[in-house]
């Protein structure tokens, strides 16, 4: 395995014992995620995208194979706070305001009040927040929750976001919006970011590179490494490059999977 | 007979006035919504006055309202003195007795399997006992002054509030367990930071239902054996001795110190949980 990696998984396995027999989630992934690499997961329901970003952030425990994350295990990754999780729900608690909520994580791990005050007022402003950081949750759109819960995951520096579709439950022009802030923001970052996602467009149009994965069990079936210019304006989504790379993927799903017809 | 003609009058005359201020613009303003219990209230005290004056109801049956405010009048001091050993010494520190070691013993329980498996099915069953079969021997055990009455309202509070305590920190969702996991939170970080402020709007249901248990509790058992103070002994003698007047005097302040508690409890509910959907 090379040193430059941020993730590392190696012939992973994951079985969920359940009521009615075994699950395989995961079988033999394989895979290396390069620091500075914007990686995508797509594939339908049950494939094993969401598993996979949970074995990375220690959140479930693999049955076999191996993770590294940052040269270390998961569970070592998490207690040295190397990654930020997205979740599909901003989940932003209601008690707390913007600001209170970019700061829990800060509070937790222990910063000064004043280092604290400094990032939550940086990492607003990079999601365009600054001005609601004393609204409640509520007093927001879905879009701009979705944003804090992004500033919440970005306070504290780490170096690998996970995400797990972000943007799922949000309209399309608030998506598209997202989609390029977040581009941006991981161009001016270099972090290292690991995206789940059911869209085709968002996942070619975000990523460095796509896994396409397949259900029962949940496998890779493709890799595909996006050949579009770092800078991309979201007009790139008529060109010919844009739409042969999602005609790959969306090839890959229907040999990973038959819906039943 | 003319006075049980006038009530009959009067209240036909209020029920209209109602029916006119519900069904008008008035009805959603706040001068409306306050005028229509009030013009209640004070028709059903006037309609008490005539009806009993009317069809002149002996005193022990039923005293009229103005009798009883003339009591309430004269006998404040007396009032006060009871209000204070009751409410003031054994309602409130019951209850606060009662709030602080439900929530200890919830959080013991919500943190340890075992406690959970073996607490909870006493606290229920202690909880069922009848309050007229604990009150004697608490009163056995802690004398006949106010420490007896506390120890019988904390036996009534304490499981309304562990059992709504319990529920309320298991009321989180998984994705926000996951959140704070991902943060490596502690035990601690977690419980004061996600699940307490999670578990108030459940915990404030519990400390409601419990202000009204309180009183109750703390009046009950001054009938098993008090000092010559207390609401409870007053109302227990005054009715030996046939002074209904200073029974409903009592029953009034009852009410009143009911009501200004429970509403001092949704008062400061309203200011932990202002971001629950239910108050905002």
């Amino acid at each position: 395995m090379s040193q430059a990696a941020a993730i590392e998984a190696k012939n992973l396995d994951l079985t969920f014992e359940t009521g009615d027999g075994a699950i395989q989630a995961l079988r033999d992934v394989t895979l290396e995620i390069g620091k500075g690499e914007f990686v995508s997961f797509i594939g339908p329901s049950g494939c094993g995208k969401t598993t996979f970003l949970r074995v990375v952030a220690g959140l479930e425990t693999p049955t076999g194979g191996e993770v590294r994350v940052n040269g270390t295990s998961p569970d070592e990754a998490r207690r040295d706070r190397a990654y930020g999780y997205v979740f599909q729900e901003a989940g932003l608690y209601p008690w707390r305001t913007i600001a209170g909520n970019v700061r829990l994580p800060l509070e937790i791990m222990g910063y000064s009040k004043s280092e604290m005050a400094e990032r939550v007022n940086r990492v607003l402003e990079l999601v365009e927040l600054s001005g609601f950081e004393n609204k409640h949750p509520w007093q927001l759109s879905g879009g701009m929750q979705q944003r804090a819960s992004i500033a919440r995951a970005l306070a504290f520096d780490a170096d690998i976001l996970l995400m797990d579709e972000p943007f799922g439950a949000l309209d399309e022009i608030v998506r598209d919006h997202l989609n390029e802030q977040l581009l941006r923001l991981w161009d001016h970052t270099g972090k290292t970011i690991g995206f789940v996602t059911h869209s085709i467009p968002e996942a070619v149009y975000l990523s460095t590179r796509i896994v396409v994965m397949s259900p029962r069990p949940g496998r890779i079936t493709d890799v595909i490494d996006n050949p579009l210019p770092r800078k991309r304006p979201l007009d790139i989504r008529d060109t010919p490059e844009f739409l042969e790379v999602a005609q790959r993927i969306r090839k890959g799903l229907r040999a990973g999977h038959s819906y039943g017809d | 007979m003319t006075l049980f003609l006038a009530a009959l009058v009067l209240w036909m005359a209020a029920w209209w006035l109602n029916t006119r201020i519900a069904g008008s613009s008035l009805a959603s303003s706040y001068a409306g919504r306050v005028a229509v219990p009030v013009v209640f209230g004070l028709s059903v005290l006037a309609i008490w006055e005539l009806v009993v004056r009317g069809l002149d109801v002996p005193q022990v049956i039923l005293p009229a309202p103005t009798v009883i405010a003339e009591t309430f009048a004269s006998e404040t001091g007396t009032l006060w003195i009871d209000f204070r050993q009751t409410a003031l010494k054994g309602a409130i520190s019951g209850y606060v007795i009662g709030c602080v070691a439900a929530f200890a013993v919830a959080l013991a329980i919500d943190r340890s399997t075992f406690l959970r498996r073996g607490l909870l099915p006493v606290g229920s069953f202690v909880a069922a006992l009848p309050i007229v079969g604990t009150a004697p021997i608490l009163v056995n055990w802690f004398g006949f002054d106010w420490q007896s009455k506390a120890a019988v309202v904390v036996v009534m509070v304490f499981f309304p509030i562990l059992v709504n305590t319990v529920q309320g920190l298991a009321d989180t969702a998984a994705m926000q367990r996951d959140l704070m996991r991902t943060y490596s939170a502690s035990y601690w970080q977690t419980l004061l930071k996600l699940r307490v402020p999670a578990a108030m709007p459940f915990v404030f249901n519990g400390l409601k239902i419990a202000t009204t248990l309180a009183l109750i509790g703390a009046i009950v058992a001054e009938y098993f054996g008090s000092p010559t103070r207390g609401m409870g002994f007053r109302i227990s003698t005054s009715v030996g001795t046939l002074e209904l007047a200073m029974v409903w005097s009592e029953i009034a302040v009852a009410a009143l110190a009911g009501t200004l508690f429970y509403g001092a409890v949704t008062l400061v509910e309203r200011w932990v949980t202002f971001w629950h959907p239910s108050q905002r």
